[in-house]
């Protein structure tokens, strides 16, 4: 059988957004190695229960890295210290017998904590609504190898498309900022020959959605080093790229908008 | 429709609506002759979706887009986060891109052959009508398919194929898909046409003099319990495979919506076809949450196998080709490690039943890829399979370039759900269901890269021409109103559920019950049935129902966030869905796709059918808590596609 490990937690805990939240310990203990992070926080919450006391709530789904909804800092770090991996995929062999780990939730003013380690990110969904999409109605579509793509500009654009949206760039950031969140999805859609005619506009109106929510940009670079995705930093100068074009450019005069 | 009169002619409960005429005129005949709703009174009818996956994100879409008044809840916290964005292989289309002879009606044979006879002929004809403008409406979306050099779409093959037309975006089709479906509701959400609902859970659908008028949800935040009305509802909550305990789908995945609307009379149909999935990360202890897949598409470059020794425990590199059975290779020389899924799961199971399993637990086979990668060297292998092979070594912390992958089945699919007619109809008036929720596409297997054609087709393109039919003759009827006593009761209801479980006390926490619920499902009800063991569950099942209302813990309050409250809820659903599923296998006295009874194979072992007395869907009435449900049939025609003993040999 695999080796057992025997952890402290410090872990925060809020009752509700305007309540103030404050650290509880707990002990952790006879913890495979083989589990996952979130397991590993099941049987504290199944401890809990027995005991009669409230679980700690956290988000999680999928459990295989790819919704995006787990999220957590992890001795202070996004999704915790292993490289391209979220919590939900994070395993307990990565973390020593005796250890103490700390886990808060995201922290940023656009993501308010709903409870303990839950926070809503729901910022992002309004950047999306405001022109991450390819206005394409069901049924007008044209044979679907009319159009061909450059192999190179459909990697690139599946490298951003990646985006789990799960927000840990956000949580690293000393800012704030929502810059490779808002830059995966203009990658995604800008390098595209379909997402040509609403290019600009598309730009401005995500960038400016991100602006009302979240920090500014100051090229730290700590977005990148927690994105479990590796998102790259490229479409940050990409999106400030269009963006600029996007503001220069008269598309009134040139019948564009 | 004539409710069941005691004992009458039960077949005429269900009218499936197959449209007359040859098979590929059927769906074109069918389009036209729906009525439909002018384009300036779609505005007047509101549809209510439950659910924002594939099927619902692009149902409301696409409904929204034609003018409909649109709805949409989910119990995420984002539409983003349905479980439809973890399927990794690949979607279907009869493009015939790849020139290797594909058609519509091969795609329609394929799935109806792989679904083991069980499915609706027209249903499947029309799916396979419908992928390829799926493909195009992806494309145009910008979802990133995989590319040729020149530009133009890439196509790979799929197990239960032997054509190239699955299209993918690297292992993450699920991902990109639903992102694009996702796109366009938020499109919709901001064009203002969709009213977007998150983080609340549907708990009750509620019937005004036997049609459906809306639904009854629990804000899972606030805890408030509100009414919704609307002209028709649509359940796209995917399926039921979490009453495994352990399977492939999200933690969160569950039956209630499904089974609440059973409940208020839409019939469940064939409950017991569940599928298993061939690909998957074993076990490793009593704590895992759920399993991991790794994507079939693995199967078209790894080679399956296990030693021919009992209880080897030495490491597969040790062990020389002379000693290793490849199974699949051996017994299926045309399809080899590409059989349908149902195929290679049972396989699979038969080998580690017999002593022959590898790993810790020696609950798992080989998967090896070292032929691919000694063939095509390991860039290759890398660039196809990269993110898969990432993920097995961050679960496992064995690096699959060097060592075989270890792999077992896992509940992954449930092709039974709400039974509908033709217009994706349930019997109950006015509430559809679509996606892996409903249960008519798929037959008693589901061939691999189906489940996004399908939930995309009955979204695109499928519910928004047949919502119509109904609709178009409720024109001037105004919604009822939410004060209405039938909405009331039903927000009593469950609110009444809600405190009764946070007032009972016990001493264990749901999970225990729902674990303890999943070993019973998986033992009796798993990749293998039998009578007896089919008898046990419905002895069993009970048993630990009875200790679970009595004895289960929900500490915590009904009025914040409350995931223990939310589980208990999904947890009681289980239950009863657990006993439809032993009583339906219990009643197919087959074997058929995902339904295996040991009392039916062949002398080779494979599953041996029974068309003469089960070449029909087995639908399921409620009639409440204390009776037992009513099984309804409905038969299948096969006119277009000869029944025959499945063979991939």
């Amino acid at each position: 059988m695999s080796n057992e490990l025997d952890l402290k937690l410090k872990i925060w805990r809020q009752e509700g957004p305007a309540v103030d939240g404050k650290f509880e310990t707990y002990d952790a203990n006879g913890i495979s190695e083989d589990m996952s992070f979130l397991e590993m926080l099941d049987v504290v919450n199944d401890n809990l229960i027995t005991t009669g006391e409230v679980p700690i709530e956290f988000d999680h789904d999928c459990r295989e890295g790819i919704c995006g909804t787990c999220s957590l800092m992890i001795n202070g770090q996004a999704h915790g210290h292993e490289k391209a991996t979220t919590t939900c995929q994070l395993h307990m062999r990565k973390f020593n017998d005796g250890e103490t780990i700390t886990v808060e939730p995201f922290r940023a003013r656009a993501f308010p904590v709903v409870k303990d380690l839950v926070v809503d990110r729901s910022a992002f969904d309004r950047i999306i609504e405001a022109g991450g999409y390819i206005s394409v109605n069901t049924g007008a579509a044209s044979d679907a190898n009319l159009t061909p793509v450059p192999k190179e500009a459909s990697d690139t654009s599946f490298d951003a498309a990646a985006c789990i949206g799960c927000g840990a760039c956000v949580a690293a950031c000393p800012n704030s900022a929502a810059q490779l969140f808002t830059s995966a999805k203009l990658g995604h859609l800008n390098l595209i020959p379909q997402g040509q005619a609403q290019r600009f506009a598309r730009t401005e109106n995500m960038v400016e959605t991100m602006e009302s929510f979240f920090g500014s940009c100051t090229n730290h670079g700590e977005c990148h080093e927690a994105c479990p995705k590796e998102i790259s930093l490229d479409f940050i100068a990409f999106m400030n790229r269009d963006y600029v074009k996007a503001k220069v450019k008269n598309r009134k005069l040139a019948g564009q908008k | 429709m004539s409710r069941n009169s005691g004992g009458g002619s039960l077949m005429t409960v269900l009218d499936s609506k197959i449209p007359d005429g040859p098979i590929a005129d059927k769906w074109n005949n069918h389009k036209f002759s729906v009525k439909l709703v002018n384009p300036n009174n779609k505005r007047k009818f509101e549809v209510i979706v439950v659910g924002s996956g594939l099927a619902g994100a692009s149902a409301a879409a696409s409904l929204s887009e034609l003018g409909y008044k649109v709805k949409v809840f989910t119990f995420h916290d984002s539409p983003r986060r349905a479980h439809s964005i973890a399927a990794q292989g690949g979607i279907n289309g009869a493009k015939n891109y790849t020139n290797d002879g594909d058609s519509v009606h091969r795609l329609f044979y394929d799935t109806v052959k792989g679904g083991d006879y069980r499915s609706r002929e027209a249903n499947v004809h029309r799916l396979a009508e419908e992928s390829v403008n799926i493909i195009d409406q992806a494309a145009a979306q910008g979802v990133p398919f995989a590319r040729e050099y020149g530009g133009l779409l890439d196509n790979r093959s799929f197990g239960g194929a032997q054509v190239s037309r699955t299209f993918y975006a690297r292992g993450q089709t699920g991902q990109q898909l639903l992102l694009g479906a996702y796109q366009a509701l938020a499109k919709q959400v901001a064009a203002g046409s969709v009213e977007l609902h998150t983080r609340t859970e549907m708990l009750d659908v509620v019937l005004k003099d036997g049609r459906a008028c809306g639904i009854v949800t629990r804000n899972l935040v606030t805890g408030q319990v509100q009414s919704h009305s609307a002209h028709a509802v649509v359940l796209a909550t995917g399926g039921y495979g979490n009453v495994y305990y352990l399977s492939t789908n999200a933690m969160a995945c569950n039956v209630t919506a499904a089974w609440r609307a059973h409940k208020k009379g839409a019939f469940f149909a064939n409950p017991c076809y569940t599928q298993i999935h061939p690909t998957c990360i074993p076990a490793s202890d009593e704590f895992q949450s759920k399993l991991t897949l790794m994507s079939e598409s693995l199967r078209n470059d790894g080679r399956i196998w296990v030693p021919d020794g009992f209880d080897d425990s030495r490491s597969p590199n040790e062990i020389p080709e002379s000693e290793r059975d490849y199974y699949l290779e051996r017994k299926y020389p045309s399809f080899g490690n590409l059989v349908p899924r149902d195929v290679a799961s049972r396989n699979a199971k038969t080998v580690v039943d017999q002593g022959k399993g590898v790993g810790p637990l020696k609950n798992g086979v080989f998967l090896d890829f070292q032929a691919a990668v000694e063939r095509d060297g390991e860039d290759l292998v890398r660039s196809k399979y990269g993110n898969l092979f990432d993920m097995y070594e961050r679960i496992t912390g064995e690096n699959p370039y060097k060592v075989p992958m270890r792999i077992y089945p896992a509940t992954h699919y449930t092709m039974g759900g709400v039974w509908v007619d033709y217009n994706l109809m349930t019997s109950i008036p006015g509430c559809y269901a679509i996606g892996e929720a409903n249960f008519s596409d798929h037959g008693a297997n589901r061939l691999g890269a189906s489940a996004l054609m399908q939930g995309l087709a009955d979204g695109y393109f499928v519910l928004p021409y047949t919502i119509g039919d109904d609709l178009a003759g409720r024109l001037g009827d105004a919604p009822i109103s939410t004060n209405d006593p039938v909405f009331t009761q039903a927000e009593a209801d469950v609110q009444g559920q809600t405190d009764r479980f946070l007032s009972t006390g016990g001493t264990r926490s749901v999970d225990w019950f729902h674990r303890e619920l999943g070993h019973l499902v998986w033992d009796y009800i798993g990749m293998e049935r039998t009578k007896e063991g089919l008898e046990k569950a419905l002895s069993e099942i009970p048993a630990l129902e009875e200790e679970f209302w009595k004895n289960v813990c929900v500490p915590g309050s009904g009025t914040n966030l409350n995931s223990s409250l939310e589980k208990a809820g999904r947890v009681a659903d289980f239950f009863g869905l657990a006993k439809l599923m032993a009583k339906d296998a219990l009643d197919r006295e087959e074997s058929c796709g995902g339904h295996f009874r040991a009392e039916h194979q062949t002398e080779d072992g494979e599953a041996q059918r029974d068309d003469e007395n089960f070449a029909h869907v087995a639908a399921w009435e409620w009639n409440g808590p204390d009776s037992t449900q009513t099984r309804h049939k409905e038969e299948l025609a096969f006119d277009n596609v000869a029944l025959t003993q499945r063979s991939y040999k």
